[in-house]
């Protein structure tokens, strides 16, 4: 290709391989045709052709979130891209980087309500990063290259750039480099040292500290979960994670509490409660994790640690914040604690720790076995047990599943656990684990799913298909929307209004419909053989676990209400009826 | 958490000058349900295609942190000011006011519009258009008193600021 040669549309292609872009999540349409040709002439990119546009934004989450790179979506104007405002959503939600273009009707049409047109920057401004329209050739590998930079910079997130088809017809040339950066978007990476130092000398006082760490350290990067890991150890404190953070410090270590939150364990939450010294690290005070706002860590002091300055003091007033990227700040909070050779108070950390190992002792995850019915918990212990030394990456859909697998399945690194927090997504799983197996071909990707949340991105078992790609659906069946069933239950007096799940496929004759492979269990005595035959499938399998429908997820903090006032188990729920307050909340 | 006041700041933000700036800021403020009691907007230095946008808000304290903080996070967004917090500066609202009448009322309308030095820029035997500038309350004060008298139409900018002393933006 000559310089002068080149189209629009090949200037896209050169631009996402100049990215190192190796794969783009897509689905063709008649505005983004020319990209199409220009990608069947080349073969340094694959395209993966999904089977429903919010699918391809996941998958690229999927990809993005166990890489770390940006994923990369391409789909057709109008209903290309109304379908995909979900998994942008999504994406800004959960903060992870992709580029997603999209195709627009020629300018000259733009505003004319013609074919397939949507104002898509009108519509995609309040659930990106950022986004493009772009009016002019000239401005096309700019702006390209600009989004990617957008995309991973800072707090990473979704970036649509709208490509009219004058545009990708247009010649032009190629007056860009990736290297390219925003003209201004600096974001700030090296935090405040003097707010460093302070943030020691909390933490040298401390008595009852614990780590709150989130996604933040996960999309810093492997350094940063290594470096936290550090941190944590010089100081011998107590950490927890966040539903997002997961990963990002070894499950199986001591110092780890669990997850926290509204489906968190009884230690951590009762640590975040009892505690002195919250030291936030990439994590932003999310309703679902602090509770009620009042009564939230009532006692403590607080340092916060995060890119985005916007999630300080938002939900919960910070005694010390410090706007950075967390493997910068947590470089030189150890470069500092190290000088400094800070020592902690060892009586009281024993005696801080003598107390969490109290609250341990209540086992909170704990449930009530059973040798005829399947608990959705077993099931999970299994799946865990028979997969934790293998190369394994879990996705999740929405629902109680989506709990117990925070519950269940532990994570020693980061980048294994792929879950929409944020947003919530029914529908997430199936295409994320699409996206993360295309990037790591040789690991064992599994979606845990709900009967209902997999109904809606199955057409995906198509795509798992076409690209021969072994993923794992793992169904807990509890042939109810259960999470809905549960807040039902416990909120609505037993009302179980449209959440039961009705007329559902046969799930096994599903898997084999798609060319997959479809297995069921039904006992708890059939649970081990059947995760062994889908470990063992070199296939896209679907396996329906048949779990027991009346099973609640604990422990749980219902809402409005306090850390300290979790429901452990079925037996709690009579005893603590929830405020009105509570029950307008989400 | 201690209740907290509601407070009125002005805010003055640098943007780039590109297509949806306005649409990104207002759909910010709208979507999180902040306050906007008045916004301006205008390129102010052509070269580097840099609009500046001023914008008069109330909230808590904690509310007003983050409104800069969110409109920092915009991508297009150079620097943004709280006015209010950083020290003395300067607020002016210009307006057009149609005032409708005749005899002894528009008379006294232009007796009123010289204690406020309003300028006539528009006259007919039946009324006049007034353009006067000022803070907000000087404003609206005139604008009390001209609706005795025939008060037709008022257009206003909204606010405009700029800080006191050497230092820009
Ligand atoms: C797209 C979407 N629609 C609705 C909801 C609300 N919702 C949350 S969980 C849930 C039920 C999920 O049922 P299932 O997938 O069977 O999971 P379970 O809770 O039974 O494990 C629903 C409807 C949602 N999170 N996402
Ligand atoms: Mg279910």
């Amino acid at each position: 290709m000559s310089e002068e040669s080149l189209t629009g549309a090949d200037l896209v292609i050169k631009c996402l391989i100049d990215q190192d872009v190796d794969v783009v999540f897509g689905y063709p349409g008649g505005a983004v045709l020319p990209i199409y040709d220009s990608l069947f002439k080349q073969n340094h990119l694959r395209h993966i052709l999904v089977r429903h546009e919010q699918a391809a934004v996941h998958s690229a989450e999927g990809y993005a979130r166990s890489t770390g790179k940006v994923g990369v979506v391409l789909v057709t104007s109008g209903p290309g891209a109304t379908n995909a405002v979900t998994g942008l959503t999504d994406a800004l939600m959960d903060s992870i980087p992709v580029v997603c273009l999209t195709g627009q009707v020629a300018t000259h049409l733009i505003g004319n309500d013609a074919f397939q047109e949507a104002d898509t920057t009108g519509i995609t401004r309040p659930c990106t990063k950022h986004n493009y329209l772009v009016k002019n050739i000239a401005d096309l590998p700019r702006i390209l290259h600009e989004a990617f930079y957008v995309a991973r910079s800072g707090r990473p997130g979704p970036v649509v750039v709208d490509l009219p088809k004058d545009i990708l017809m247009a010649p032009g040339t190629y007056n860009a480099t990736p290297k390219m950066q925003h003209k201004s978007y600096r974001p700030q990476m090296k935090g405040d040292l003097k707010k460093i130092e302070q943030a020691i000398d909390m933490i040298a006082k401390a008595r009852r500290p614990i780590f709150y760490t989130g996604g933040g350290v996960i999309n810093s990067g492997p350094k940063a979960a290594q470096l936290l890991a550090q941190f944590v150890k010089l100081t011998g404190f107590p950490i927890t994670n966040t539903l997002m953070g997961l990963g990002a410090y070894p499950a199986s270590d001591r110092q780890f509490l669990g997850m926290l939150g509204m489906h968190g364990t009884y230690e951590a939450n009762m640590s975040m409660h009892a505690s002195d010294l919250l030291i936030n690290i990439g994590a932003r005070f999310d309703d679902r994790v602090t509770g009620r706002l009042n009564a939230f860590s009532p006692d403590s002091k607080k340092i916060h640690v995060d890119i985005d300055a916007s999630s300080i003091n938002k939900n919960v007033h910070v005694d010390l914040g410090i706007v950075g990227d967390v493997a910068h700040v947590l470089e030189d909070m150890i470069k500092v604690w190290k000088a400094r050779q800070v020592r902690v108070d060892q009586k009281h950390l024993k005696s801080w720790w003598g107390q969490i190992e109290e609250w341990r002792k209540r086992e909170c995850l704990r449930y009530a076995g059973s040798d005829t019915i399947i608990k959705p918990q077993y099931a999970l212990e299994r799946l865990y047990a028979l997969t934790k030394d293998r190369e394994t990456i879990i996705t999740t859909e929405v629902g109680q599943h989506q709990m117990w697998a925070a519950q269940f399945m532990k994570f020693e690194k980061p980048n294994r656990w792929l879950t929409s927090g944020g947003l919530g997504t029914m529908g997430y799983g199936l295409p994320a684990a699409i996206g993360a197996q295309i990037a790591h071909p040789d690991a064992l990707v599994i979606d845990v799913a709900g009967e209902a949340s997999i109904l809606m991105n199955i057409q995906e078992m198509a795509t798992a298909c076409q690209y021969r790609l072994p993923v794992k659906v793992f169904i807990l069946n509890n042939e109810y929307m259960g999470m809905v069933r549960q807040w039902q239950e416990l909120l609505h007096g037993g009302r179980y209004s449209e959440s039961y799940s009705a007329a559902l496929p046969d799930f096994v004759k599903l898997a084999d419909a798609f060319g997959g492979v479809g297995l069921r269990a039904t006992k708890p005595s059939e649970v081990d053989d059947v995760i062994k035959e889908m470990i063992a499938t070199p296939k896209a399998v679907i396996v329906d676990v048949c779990v027991d429908p009346k099973e609640n997820c604990f422990p749980m903090i219902p809402s409005g209400a306090a850390h300290n006032e979790m429901l452990l188990g079925p037996g709690d729920v009579a005893k603590k009826p929830i405020s009105d307050a509570g029950l307008a909340l989400v | 958490m201690s209740e907290q006041k509601s407070e009125r700041h002005t805010i003055a933000v640098l943007v780039d000058n590109e297509a949806g700036i306005l649409a990104r800021v207002t759909g910010l403020f709208s979507g999180r349900g902040y306050n906007i009691e008045s916004l301006t907007v205008a390129e102010v230095d052509a070269k580097q295609a840099l609009s500046r946008i001023t914008v008069v808000t109330s909230g808590t304290p904690m509310v007003i942190e983050q409104i800069k903080a969110q409109m920092d996070r915009l991508v297009p967004v150079h620097k943004t000011s709280d006015l209010t917090v950083e020290g003395p500066h300067i607020e002016r609202e210009l307006a057009l006011i149609k005032v409708q009448g005749t005899g002894e009322k528009r008379v006294e309308s232009l007796r009123i519009a010289d204690i406020f030095r309003a300028k006539v820029v528009d006259s007919t035997n039946t009324s006049f258009v007034f353009e006067t500038t000022g803070s907000t309350a000087k404003i609206n004060a005139f604008i009390k008193l001209m609706e005795p008298l025939g008060l037709a139409d008022v257009c206003r900018t909204g606010v405009v600021a700029i800080s006191r002393g050497p230092a820009g933006l």
